[in-house]
């Protein structure tokens, strides 16, 4: 399906992040999140009749969307749950836009949120009777996402020559972003690139500088018919292309490790969109760690297979450089506050295409470009999002 | 999830499927399935080929060589239960046959592991039942099987 132009983003809501959760359950951040989008979008809950909810990382009760459109006194004709991993938000946006292009909701609610349980971060999902991954990868002691990013980047380094410099200025930089964020957790931290290689190596070859730190908070949208946009509050943010593909969900059974399915899901993105990434003023993708963007970066097309360490040497990443990516500091210096984490670089991209990324703002940010990646660059999600339909 | 699981290494859990696999393993051997119609060997063991559908697999075993794909040191561990391993290699091995596996590397120290490296396939039995599948350069002695004793 071609949705070139079929919806808009109206309407954005952030909670956090925080380091802590305090007292505040995952649920309570993503209502509340979920208020603040209705009311930025100017609709009413009678006004919404569409509901996307990502799970919850700790465990998500089943019905989870009836029990949350409940409480936010909302009767969607459309309702359901969308798990993709990090790639869950910019998943919620192409399939909010799909439901309102086929007539199935006015308006879709998109909900992401965690309060984080730091003891759970390499367990979680140990009970998963039948499944693969606890019982052929558990034994052997995966260190979570943190030991299947290494090894992505330990093969990237022995095909490509990328170095562990050139992974630190990706952290660099966004970390100078961060710092014209203040809701970004590592706000007034700068850090230099001898900072992020003098860090703890945690798995080789990553530095405890280039991997995210998990906190908590939430972030909602409104995705709608582009009438209802238009009538909003603020400048309807379209959505141009996606594409989206899932090779694999442990790292043993990647096709390939160091090229991704972005190969993929960009290409029909862009195709869709018709434009090229030259065009993109805005780069706004997954970075649960450094390596990740670098991946990223080539498998869009922004530079040559392989090349994605000497390009983000050579070009400045910050919101006043040449390049600018992850300007709200990407999920390395925002946080990654659960599914929200993935989110959080839609949010980004609105934010900017609007024009209210206020210090940050990208000069004449026209178009943007969002990867949402989950498990072990398992799910990908791209998305080209713009002012104009 | 219980402090027991936390604290005691995530054993694996033999189920209809894949209990020849783990059998085998405590026997010292590897086991990969192989579909009778298109020829595709297949791990993680499956009730059925995932290119053609077919139900007939049988049991092969596998020469035990291969390369290491790529790999990491742990050095901070997961959980609790790993922590006497640290620093231990944990790595992506692809098979002469074809298939990767998660594993680990044992039998050398963590740095001389490469990318690509020669390894052949060593057993930790854990009981009659099961048995853990690592790797160790190609190329040694291997005249014992107990990774502990080699590290
Ligand atoms: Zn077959």
């Amino acid at each position: 399906m071609d949705l070139r132009g079929r919806a808009a983003i109206c309407g954005v809501g952030e909670v956090g992040p925080f380091r802590e959760a305090s007292d505040r359950t995952a649920v309570e951040l993503m209502l509340e999140a979920g208020r603040l989008a209705m009311v930025d979008a100017g609709l009413e809950p009678a006004e919404v009749d569409g509901l996307l909810v990502a799970p919850l990382l700790v465990g998500a009760p089943v019905t989870l969307p009836s029990m949350l459109a409940e409480y936010l006194g909302l009767s969607p004709t459309y309702a359901d749950i969308v798990d993709l991993g990090g790639a869950t938000a910019a998943g919620m946006v192409w399939r909010a836009a799909a439901a309102v292009a086929a007539g199935a909701a006015r308006a879709v609610l998109c909900l992401t949120g965690e309060a984080v349980d730091p003891e759970s971060f390499y367990t979680r999902g140990v009970r998963w009777p039948g499944l693969p991954l606890p019982e052929f990868e558990r034994p052997y002691g995966p260190m979570g996402a943190n030991s299947g990013y290494a090894m992505i980047a330990m093969r990237h380094g022995y095909e490509y020559g990328t170095t562990d410099r050139q992974r630190a200025k990706v952290a660099v930089d966004q970390r100078q972003n961060a710092c014209a964020n203040p809701r970004a957790l590592f706000y007034g931290r700068p850090i230099t690139v001898d900072d992020v290689l003098e860090s703890p190596v945690i798995v080789d070859p990553l530095h405890l500088l280039e991997i995210v730190m998990p906190c908590s908070g939430a972030i909602a949208f409104v995705v709608a018919r582009p009438e209802v946009a238009r009538e909003g509050l603020h400048p309807p943010v379209y959505l141009l292309g996606f594409g989206e593909k899932v090779t694999h969900s442990m790292p043993s059974h990647a096709p390939n490790l160091t090229t991704s399915a972005v190969a993929y899901t960009a290409r029909r993105a862009f195709e869709m969109a018709g434009v090229e990434p030259q065009d993109i003023d805005l780069v706004s993708v997954y970075d649960c760690y450094t390596i990740t963007v670098i991946v990223t970066l080539e498998d869009a097309g922004f530079c040559p297979k392989g090349r994605g360490g000497p390009f983000v040497e050579e070009h400045d990443l910050t919101y006043r450089g040449d390049f600018p990516v992850n300007t709200h500091g990407g999920q390395l210096s925002y946080g990654q506050p659960g599914l929200a984490g993935g989110a959080s670089h839609v949010l980004e991209a609105v934010y900017q295409l609007r024009g209210e990324a206020g210090e940050r703002q990208v000069r004449d940010c026209q178009l943007a470009f969002v990867q949402g990646n989950g498990g072990i660059m398992s799910e990908q999600v791209s998305l080209i999002l713009g002012v104009e339909p | 999830m219980s402090e027991r699981e936390v604290q005691e290494r995530p054993l694996p859990r033999p189920t209809r499927i894949s209990a020849p696999f783990w059998r085998g393993a405590a026997e010292g051997k590897l086991l990969l399935q192989r579909c009778r119609r298109c020829g595709l060997f297949i791990y993680y063991p499956r009730p059925f080929c995932p290119r053609c559908l077919a139900e007939e697999l049988e049991w092969h075993e596998a020469s035990g060589r291969g390369r290491v794909y790529t790999y990491t040191v742990v050095r901070r561990a997961a959980t609790p239960a790993f922590a006497a391993m640290v620093p231990y290699v944990l790595a992506i091995v692809e098979l002469e046959e074809g298939p990767r596996l998660v594993t680990n590397i044992v039998g050398c120290r963590p740095e001389e592991v490469r990318v690509e490296m020669p390894v052949r396939a060593t057993f930790e039995r854990l009981s009659d039942e099961v048995g853990l599948v690592l790797f160790r350069p190609d190329g040694m002695e291997t005249d014992s099987a107990d990774p502990e004793g080699q590290q």
